[in-house]
């Protein structure tokens, strides 16, 4: 008799699954989150590593080497006000190009109002272990408040002599002093409406220009390596950092 | 055309549901394989809670598991001079267990007396170098075909393959333990790289004093505490973004770098192996672990002490275009640490090493 029960419950499982002439009923289908990367609308990517020159805000003229930073907490709002949340973090490195995409994760059809992440980590993430970022050296030291880097974005830039100097400008938790530390992870809350049919792929950009720009006009003759002990630096970026993310193209 | 009824698609799916059900709960055996086919003993590695707690699982190919067989096989031939064109070297004359699996020579000498450009490299945590890029500009895309390599170079065991492949098969023990290993007696590369990969992934280093601190097993001094605070400042030391902290134990980012070494490159590095002059004078950065038994230094083995590699880094350091960002200060050569700084540097690199590894009975000659 169990068993007649379970056949039942199931042929209705997969009856209900199968049925597509009932548009009210959710499905779930995969999304992917790609993460694009310009200078101020100017495609930017590892082949633009060491050779494509940029100028930020106030005239420093820089190449990057690297950029890696990481996106956590990724949540999609429903029309009814549901939170969809992401499983996981994505750590985007520009050298990687695998990881300028997340594994895609299973969402339901419907109609959405909102996208939500977080740059960087929240506190409570922040204080977990993930092998991954440990292999990949993404630690924050433990004397600057621990966790992983949020960012870190490396290259080049011509001094005021006109000599190329390196500069560092990596971000995390803000040390404000000997064992006191302060948050300094971004959220970003967007209002976006869009309707999941089937697949879909939601792109998130960053403008790399506004880290130098808004709204501290940021100036590596001033601020280039030996950041991540800097109060003051580390506050700026977080400044900057609120106008960076975007959302893209959402494509199906 | 007319949907079928709902009615009838529940009856299609419950019949679906039945005929599902039963292929699931089958009990009938499987029919019986054709050939018995020969499974060598399973042995997966043995990981040290420290690296479990902190890493990813170590990475083990699928065509190529660990067994008993096929470490056992490994090892002897990694010790055994009847790989080379002459019979008198092995794997492990420049990768020697006392020294960590690398020697004391800045070029070690192959079989006709002539020497390298690279210094050989140690040897241990190779499962956790996930990127899969070995040798010091990364050229080798696995453990396997990285054991390829030294057989055939001219300037190492200089033979050839097929010449090592014959001697194994006309060997008396060798054919028998490839049987063990690998379920045949006919011997290729394939396998003998194979069983070489399988014991060098066994040599896992993780049993040094400051792992033990770590896992609250044993105390350090003050100046070796004080050593990792200048190694974890980004103002002093910052060795950390390319050689690991304390949750990051590989103490390794098996990245490539221009570290600043020379102002003209003359290795390409990297660059040789990508052909982009973005990787020109890139070398992987090697891990800190077991210093006290690897020098010299470097991918070119110049720096004979660890004194004159920290002493490279804090003012030492010279431009040329693709060096790291990382490197600092260079138009002072670096950022001058001090005389107390740096022997505190020096104390706590020395405490990653690992006196129990060199002398693991399992990682010795067997034959």
């Amino acid at each position: 008799m169990k068993n007649i029960a379970f056949l039942f419950i199931l042929n209705f499982v997969l009856y209900s699954c199968s049925n597509d002439d009932n548009n009210n009923i959710p499905e779930n289908v995969p999304v992917t989150f790609q993460f694009s990367q310009n200078w101020n609308g100017d495609a930017v990517d590892k082949t633009d590593f060491n050779s494509t020159t940029y100028t930020n805000d106030i005239g420093n003229v820089l190449t990057i080497s690297k950029l890696r930073y990481l996106i956590s907490k990724i949540q999609l709002k429903k029309s009814d006000g549901t939170l969809i949340e992401i499983d996981g973090y994505n750590l985007v490195d520009l050298s990687e190009e695998g990881s300028l995409e997340m594994t895609p994760s299973s969402i339901p059809t419907g109609d959405y109002i909102g996208i939500s992440f977080i740059y960087g980590f929240n506190e409570e993430d922040n204080s977990n272990v993930y092998p991954d970022l440990n292999v990949a050296l993404w630690n924050w030291p433990t004397m600057l408040g621990g966790g992983y880097h949020f960012m870190q974005m490396e290259g080049s830039f011509l001094d005021s002599n006109g000599a190329p100097q390196p500069y560092a400008y990596h971000n995390g938790t803000a040390r404000v002093s000997q064992g006191v530390f302060e948050q300094n992870f971004i959220s970003f809350d967007f209002n976006q409406n869009f309707t999941i049919t089937n697949n879909a792929t939601i792109e998130i950009k960053m403008n790399i220009a506004e880290w130098y720009k808004n709204p501290y006009q940021w100036d590596l003759n001033v601020f280039s390596t030996d950041l991540m002990m800097n109060y003051e630096a580390q506050k700026h970026m977080n400044d900057n950092g609120q106008s960076v993310f975007s959302i893209g193209s959402i494509t199906q | 055309m007319k949907k079928p009824s709902k009615i009838m698609n529940r009856i299609l799916m419950a019949i679906f549901s039945i005929s599902f059900m039963v292929s699931c709960s089958s009990n009938d055996p499987e029919p019986m394989e054709p050939a018995e086919e020969y499974i060598p003993t399973p042995k997966p590695l043995n990981v040290p809670s420290i690296l479990a707690q902190l890493l990813p699982p170590p990475y083990i190919p699928a065509d190529n598991p660990q067994t008993v067989e096929g470490v056992a096989l490994g090892r002897k031939l990694f010790y055994d001079p009847i790989l080379s064109g002459d019979g008198t070297q092995a794997c492990a004359s420049c990768h020697k267990p006392a020294n960590s699996f690398t020697d004391d020579e800045r070029f070690s000498i192959g079989i006709d007396g002539l020497e390298g450009n690279r210094n050989s490299m140690p040897l241990y945590n190779m499962a956790w170098n996930t990127n899969e890029k070995f040798f010091w500009d990364g050229r080798a895309r696995s453990i396997e075909l990285q054991a390829i390599a030294p057989v055939e170079n001219p300037i190492e065991m200089h033979n050839t393959w097929p010449n090592a492949i014959a001697s194994l098969q006309s060997d008396a023990a060798y054919p028998e333990l490839f049987r063990k290993a690998f379920g045949t007696t006919i011997i290729t590369k394939e396998l003998a790289t194979k069983a070489i990969a399988q014991f060098e992934r066994t040599l896992i280093s993780a049993n040094s004093p400051f792992d033990r601190y770590l896992m609250g097993e044993n105390s350090l001094t003050a100046q070796e505490i004080n050593g990792f605070a200048i190694f974890m400042d980004e103002s002093r030391g910052d060795c950390f973004h390319c050689h690991g902290n304390e949750n990051s134990p590989l103490w390794t980012d098996n990245i490539f770098h221009n570290n600043g070494l020379d102002a003209i490159i003359t290795d390409r590095g990297l660059g040789n192996v990508t052909g982009d002059p973005n990787d020109d004078g890139k070398f992987k950065s090697p891990s800190l672990r077991n210093l006290a038994f690897t020098a010299p230094y470097m991918h070119d083995g110049r720096f004979e002490t660890l004194d004159e590699v920290i002493n490279h880094y804090s003012e030492g350091l010279v431009y040329s275009p693709t060096i790291d960002p990382l490197m600092k200060a260079i138009s002072r050569g670096g950022v001058h640490l001090t005389e107390p700084d740096k022997a505190d540097l020096k104390a706590f690199l020395l405490s990653l090493s690992d006196p129990s590894f060199i002398n693991n009975p399992d990682f010795q000659d067997p034959n």
